[in-house]
């Protein structure tokens, strides 16, 4: 084990597999010399060489229907998108070609796709999104959205094993802030499993990504035993884990950075509500972006992502129903 | 001006030998462009029949330019034909009743019901199964070619489009990409002169679409798309050279779409006269005089083949109609690949 940052973490994983695997390549803008905006990719080059990691004209379009060329003739591609808001560049290769291909051509198409999502720096309305339930939605694609070095690491392997396209959503707001013990060997993390981040008796946090630690520092703000269920992928998602976490508390909060209609976190209250219902003491509570694009000035951004204060408020209302 | 190369008719039987056509390569072209044709007119009877559920396509004057290009084909190569180019698929091998299969939706139909039409391809034969989004398949056969490329195979991806799919930007930054790194892919385009009922001068304004290849820094090629041996010797010219590492070509096979864009549109917008100019070009027929003027095509072999095909057709249409409805309880198969999908030969 060692300490290693969120994005060293991606970083680790998606080497380790690229020396294991020469079939294992990456493309996207600016990922070689420059080792991707975010460095995530730094190094790569002058280790694997400019045809496994190609650097790539400014062209969504040709990164992600390259991908999926190269990965039905026996590659396994990782693709960056530079910010996951320019994936809807990308989306026609990734809903209409790569989600299909296996359901009505029987080829499939082992692609990873990676997505700096997420805000809270003043990315404004196209740095900063989170587009994860739009592709949730799509049948054929898996998305993942980690949020702790360990499973960073563990789900980019897991990504790039997987015979499927797989989004691998990772927070920017994660990136160097969030430090924690990474194995050092290769492990894989199981793609649909969730992870109790948070043990707790009396009401149960449904989250992902970088909403696991707000859920964190609120839960230390209110005076109740807070469950924090991190779900990890959201597609496939671990239905069980959430339905046993309500069934244990009775009160659940579904917390997501995405807007709230059509968020996922609909899914989720929906199938709380069908299959849970008696066992459930309040209704369920969504708390979510509101329903607009990205800000870019601090204060209403800070009014736009759920902020430690919200969930303590609506932990609150929870508690005391 | 055209800035692209106007290529060449096809010349005398000498000529189409050093091209390294033989006499029974000679006479497989014009089977395989008669059950090309033969298989979309059954489909008519098909669809006239009710037996075709939703729409129905063919690529009636196309034949000679899918055929000429998947006969310049190697086996390893790889394509990605579109709805027009049926003679790709009959010239790689598939047999025509899983074709009708497909048409009807039946359960042996190469994607088994859940696609309709030419939505269809056997990977198998090196073909990749075709999206609506047309255009969408070009950056595919170029992520084919860096496949190629990156583990330093001698194969070569042939992309098709027609002149419609040029338009959007996935034709640009298919190219672009294909240019830059000089991958071994050939770019078809079909200009069968309507995209749906869209004529050429709303489409673009240079003069030829293979002139577009310059400014991707590669070579474009104007070719006859009726005459089968002048688009073989095109396409096998630009498949080799992408081969032996000289990079992408644009090959533009100038056709008229012979029919409407499917079977519900009459067409009634493109003029007669020019339906039957066209016609005078049909490609099967010009082949056959061909064969006849260079290549003394004798009665023997003709009624040979055209009974052939007959036989081919007739049988594969009742093989066709006896294939079961796909079974509901298929339905969710195959949404997730799983790790056994993996264990072709493309992917070990």
């Amino acid at each position: 084990m060692s300490e290693k940052t969120y994005l060293q973490a991606i970083s680790d994983g998606l080497r380790e597999e690229m020396r294991r695997d020469k079939r294992v390549f990456v493309l996207g803008e600016d990922v070689g010399v420059y080792g991707g905006a975010f460095k995530v990719t730094l190094g790569f080059q002058e280790e694997f060489g400019p045809w496994r990691v190609l650097d790539m004209p400014l062209s969504e379009t040709a990164i992600m229907g390259g991908a999926t060329g190269a990965a039905m003739m026996g590659l396994r591609p990782v693709a960056e998108m530079q910010f996951a808001d320019f994936v809807s560049c990308a989306w026609d290769h990734l809903v209409t070609v790569a989600a299909k291909q296996r359901w009505r051509a029987g080829t499939p198409v082992p692609i990873v796709l990676r997505l700096p999502s997420g805000g809270g720096f003043s990315g404004g309305p196209f740095h900063s999104q989170n587009p994860e339930s739009s592709f949730a939605h799509i049948p054929g694609l898996k998305c993942v959205c980690p949020a702790t070095p360990e499973d960073a690491k563990g789900l980019i392997t897991a990504a790039i094993e997987d015979p499927n396209p797989v989004l691998f959503f990772e927070h920017k707001h994660l990136y160097r802030r969030i430090k924690g013990e990474v194995p050092d060997e290769r492990y894989v993390t199981p793609i649909g499993k969730a992870r109790i981040h948070a043990e707790g008796e009396d009401v149960t946090v449904i989250t992902w990504g970088a909403m696991v630690y707000t859920a964190e520092e609120a839960a230390k703000a209110v005076d109740a035993s807070v469950e924090i269920v991190d779900l990890r992928t959201i597609m496939p998602w671990d239905k069980q884990a959430v339905l046993d976490s309500a069934r244990k508390t009775s009160k659940v909060l579904v917390l997501h950075e995405d807007t709230r209609t059509g968020g996922f976190g609909g899914e989720i209250a929906a199938t709380i509500a069908e299959e849970a219902f008696e066992d459930l003491d309040a209704p369920v509570r969504r708390l979510a972006a509101p329903d607009c694009p990205v800000p870019f000035s601090p204060v209403l951004e800070k009014a736009y992502i759920p902020q430690v204060d919200d969930v303590v408020r609506a932990l609150k209302e929870l508690i005391e129903y | 001006m055209s800035i692209a190369r106007v290529a060449e008719p096809s010349g005398s039987l000498q000529e189409v030998k050093e091209w390294g056509l033989d006499r029974e390569d000679l006479l497989q072209i014009y089977r395989n462009m008669l059950i090309t044709r033969g298989v979309e007119e059954r489909g008519h009877i098909l669809y006239r029949q009710g037996k075709i559920p939703g729409s129905f396509y063919t690529g009636r004057g196309n034949e000679a330019s899918s055929v000429g290009v998947a006969m310049a084909m190697g086996t390893d190569d790889v394509g990605t034909p579109l709805h027009r180019d049926m003679g790709v698929h009959i010239t790689r091998g598939v047999e025509p009743w899983r074709i009708l299969a497909q048409y009807m939706g039946r359960a042996d139909g190469p994607t088994h019901g859940k696609d309709g039409n030419v939505h269809m391809a056997d990977m198998n034969l090196g073909l990749v199964a075709m999206v609506s989004h047309l255009p969408a398949m070009l950056p595919v056969a170029v992520g084919c070619a860096l496949a190629f490329r990156i583990r330093e195979e001698r194969r070569v991806a042939v992309a098709w489009s027609g002149e419609g799919a040029m338009a959007r930007g996935d034709a640009h930054e298919g190219m672009n990409f294909a240019g830059v790194r000089q991958l071994p892919v050939v770019f078809i385009c079909d200009n069968n002169q309507w995209a749906y009922s869209t004529p050429t001068h709303l489409e673009y304004a240079v003069e030829h679409l293979a002139d577009r290849a310059a400014a991707y820094g590669f070579e474009g090629v104007v070719v006859d798309g009726t005459d089968v041996l002048a688009v073989y010797r095109e396409a096998k010219r630009a498949i080799e050279k992408a081969r032996e590492g000289g990079g992408p070509t644009l090959i533009e096979n100038q056709t008229l779409r012979m029919e409407g864009h499917a079977v519900h549109d009459d067409a009634f917008y493109v003029p007669k006269e020019l339906f039957e100019r066209w016609a005078e070009r049909d490609p099967i027929e010009r082949y056959r005089t061909w064969l006849l003027d260079n290549a003394d095509l004798t009665d023997e072999e003709e009624d040979e083949i055209t009974g052939y095909v007959k036989k081919l057709l007739n049988d594969s249409l009742q093989r066709a109609d006896e294939s079961p409805q796909p079974d509901p309880s298929t339905l969710l198969d195959g949404v997730y690949a799983t790790p056994e999908d993996l264990d072709t030969p493309h992917h070990k």
